[in-house]
């Protein structure tokens, strides 16, 4: 296998510019087929711009983002109109502030995520309007997946409560089964241990490697919780400023005297929190 | 019966209750207001003398009589304020007697169902009630209508009688012009008013909220001064008469030899097409209720909902929201342009003048005082609506006030509509009605 089909996505030369304002500027970094990458940086340091980039939320100012599907299939991600990000090239994301669809149950939730093929099964409505069997059959799977991915976050019980009154932990790897839900290529996830306490985040880092495992997804997350990172990331990329500082193993990251660096000069806390782990 | 579920957060919040120097400078503040306000309005009055000249006198006591008025209700509705914050922890209203209502709602539906069909025979021979059943049957279509946009959507269109005049238009011009009978000509209005849905649809994709809330209301008075100043195709302010009654599958409705009368071998009588018309819009409500009822469970309607729920969340699962917002829009202004070409058929004679902002504000408070999304909250807001607007009658020039002060007690006492919890489209164990308060009510 060449190296360029090991990658899943390659960002090359991406810079991203709001005005006179640098938010990312010549990063290239790519994620490896199968991998955990986890982008981490201080606050402000653009990984949240590199989402939107990857996601189709921004156009990028220079740049190519590739995206190459096992089957060999290259998608130049910049180009896609937002929404086909999802739809063709099978990237799919969380967002920081969570984004569930709250008035609508936990069990509607992972069905809109799979509104591109019920949607050609009902036969652009049409054929569902009808009833045709060939939609029930789609519709019955997608029941199925659904409630596979409600088993593996603990909510098969909670299918029928309305989103947005779930426990906050629940929320968060809801919206992740959502993201899983669309069957992604790569999943991009902004921020999914946010305000959980260690004992979710323990949940929520077997949740990653298990997808990870049975699902052949490629993750790439955006996290400030160190222990999450570490334990779970096969490779991580530092970014500072728009500019990325370090690249490698967590092994090689807490060892990097640059990231130390950039945690120490930004954030005092994070920074304790690379140093003690290393410890 | 399905229980409502409530986020947590709500009912912890300290009851405010003030003591009398409070009431007293709030009530005092009032008065002060509305001494500012009535001293030019009632203190002072002024008309045109024989010759032409200003005339004015004073009326303090008037203006006094209103300002403890204010002063003593100011006081009375801060106590009243006080008595109910007390019991605050449970809303207005409590959660069972929520519930309960939910689960009446059941039997509400059918029953009014049933109603409804047995009111041609129950009121044969009181053509007023048989007008008025039209008039409010026609308002639950362009409400249920209107509610695919606006209640599932969450896209604020205040344009909604744009497309009732499309197809009220459409038939007419089809009929008159080229003779065609009103069966053909309902679902080509219903086609032409989704095809302008689509056009207002396109230009407005990208706004959100009151601006697009602005551009719709635009586009209803576009489509109304276009009829009103297209003279030769429209006839302008003069409208369009003689407008053909429908027939019941070709035969007419008439004295003649040849009418349904005739032909049953019974007496012919005017309301015969009175109820048959009832009958027309009663199907076509129906026809609407059922389409979005099914639409619900179908992917493009759960598209709809989380579109109102969250556009951006939308995007990342793929969902192009352009094409959805399309279709809502599409969807609901056919069910107007069906709406429109009965009105067609109903009146024989339409002209610009009924189709003017009224009643798009109309339909849509309809819409949010039903409940968002609400099939038979809906149905309720249109009869009490139309319904008690005629109800209202005796009080005269009152009749506007009273209306709208029962229309604000309904807004505090049911903020988000007569039924404001939403139903999930599907479930799998337990069907659990979702409380008003998660439920969005979209934002573009």
């Amino acid at each position: 296998m060449t190296s360029a089909a090991a990658d899943i996505l390659e960002v090359m030369h991406l810079s991203m510019r709001f005005g006179g304002i640098v938010a990312i500027n010549d990063l290239s970094f790519s994620v490896k087929r199968g991998d955990i990458t986890a982008l981490i940086g201080p606050n402000g340091a653009g990984k949240t711009t590199v989402f939107n980039c990857i996601t189709g939320f921004y156009k990028p100012t220079t740049g190519m983002l590739r995206l190459t599907h096992g089957d060999g299939r290259e998608f130049l991600l910049e180009r896609l109109f937002d929404y086909r990000v999802s739809k063709n090239a099978k990237v799919a994301r969380t967002f920081q502030n969570i984004r569930l669809f709250a008035g609508m149950t936990a069990l509607e939730n992972l069905m809109v995520a799979q509104h591109n093929p019920l949607m050609r099964a009902s036969g652009y409505t049409l054929l569902g309007l009808i009833g045709a069997p060939g939609f029930r059959n789609a519709e019955n799977d997608a029941i199925e997946r659904a409630k596979y991915w409600l088993d593996r976050i603990g909510l098969a019980a909670r299918a029928d409560e309305a989103a947005g009154n779930l426990p906050y932990g629940d929320q968060r790897r809801l919206e992740i089964a959502r993201a899983m839900c669309s069957e992604p290529a790569l999943l991009c996830l902004d921020e999914p241990a946010a305000g959980l306490n260690a004992r979710e985040g323990e949940d929520l880092s077997k949740l990653l490697l298990t997808i990870r495992k049975d699902h052949g997804t490629s993750v790439l997350l955006i996290e400030h919780d160190m222990s999450v990172v570490m334990e779970i990331s096969d490779r991580i990329v530092v970014l500072d400023y728009g500019v990325k500082i370090a690249e490698g193993t967590p092994r090689e990251i807490r060892d990097d005297p640059k990231v130390i660096a950039a945690y120490l000069g930004a954030d005092e806390e994070a920074a304790i929190a690379v140093m003690e782990l290393d410890a | 019966m399905p229980a409502i579920t409530t986020p947590p957060s709500r009912r912890d919040k300290p009851a405010a209750v003030h003591g009398v120097a409070f009431i007293l400078k709030k009530a005092t503040l009032s008065a002060l207001v509305a001494l500012v306000l009535f001293s030019l309005m009632i203190g002072v009055r002024t008309e045109a003398g024989p010759t032409g000249q200003l005339i004015f006198w004073t009326r303090f006591g008037d203006l006094a009589m209103m300002v403890a008025a204010v002063f003593g209700g100011s006081i009375l509705v801060e106590l009243l304020r006080q008595a109910i914050a007390k019991r605050r922890g449970a809303p207005l209203i409590s959660e069972q007697a929520q519930a309960k209502f939910t689960g009446l709602g059941r039997f509400l539906g059918p029953a009014l169902l049933v109603f409804t069909f047995l009111v041609p025979v129950l009121f044969y021979d009181q053509r007023y009630i048989l007008d008025l059943g039209i008039l409010v049957l026609t308002y639950v279509m362009l409400g249920w209508g209107l509610n695919i946009v606006v209640g599932l959507a969450g896209l604020l269109d205040l344009g909604y009688v744009a497309f009732y005049a499309v197809g009220a238009y459409s038939y007419a011009l089809l009929a008159t012009t080229f003779g065609l009978s009103f069966w053909i000509c309902l679902p080509l209005a219903g086609i032409l008013a989704a095809f302008w849905g689509m056009l207002l649809g396109f230009p407005v994709l990208r706004l959100k909220g009151d601006y697009l809330a602005i551009v719709t209301l635009a586009f209803g008075e576009i489509i109304r001064l276009v009829l009103l100043n297209w003279q030769h195709v429209t006839g302008g302010p003069n409208g369009i008469s003689g407008v053909p009654r429908p027939s019941f599958f070709g035969i007419p409705l008439t004295p003649a030899d040849d009418g349904l009368a005739a032909r049953l071998g019974i007496e012919f009588s005017s309301t015969h097409r009175v109820v048959f018309l009832f009958y027309i819009i009663l199907a076509l409500a129906l026809l609407t209720n059922w389409v979005t009822i099914r639409l619900r469970r179908l992917p493009i309607g759960r598209a709809w909902e989380a579109l109102r729920e969250d556009e951006i969340a939308c995007r990342s699962l793929g969902i192009n929201t352009t094409k959805t917002k399309l279709t809502a829009f599409a969807t609901g202004a056919m069910f107007g342009g069906f709406a429109g070409a009965f009105f067609a058929t109903r009146q024989g004679f339409i002209s610009p003048e009924s189709f003017t902002f009224q009643e798009s504000a109309l339909v849509l408070a309809i819409v949010v005082l039903g409940g968002m999304g609400s099939q038979l909250g809906i149905a309720l807001a249109a009869l009490a609506m139309i319904g008690g607007f005629e109800l209202f009658r005796g009080f005269e020039e009152f009749r506007m006030l009273v209306f709208g002060a029962a229309m604000v007690l309904l807004m505090i006492w049911r903020p988000r509509g007569l039924v404001g919890h939403r139903e999930p489209s599907i479930f799998l164990q337990t069907k659990t009605a979702i409380s008003s308060s998660l439920v969005k009510e979209g934002h573009g």
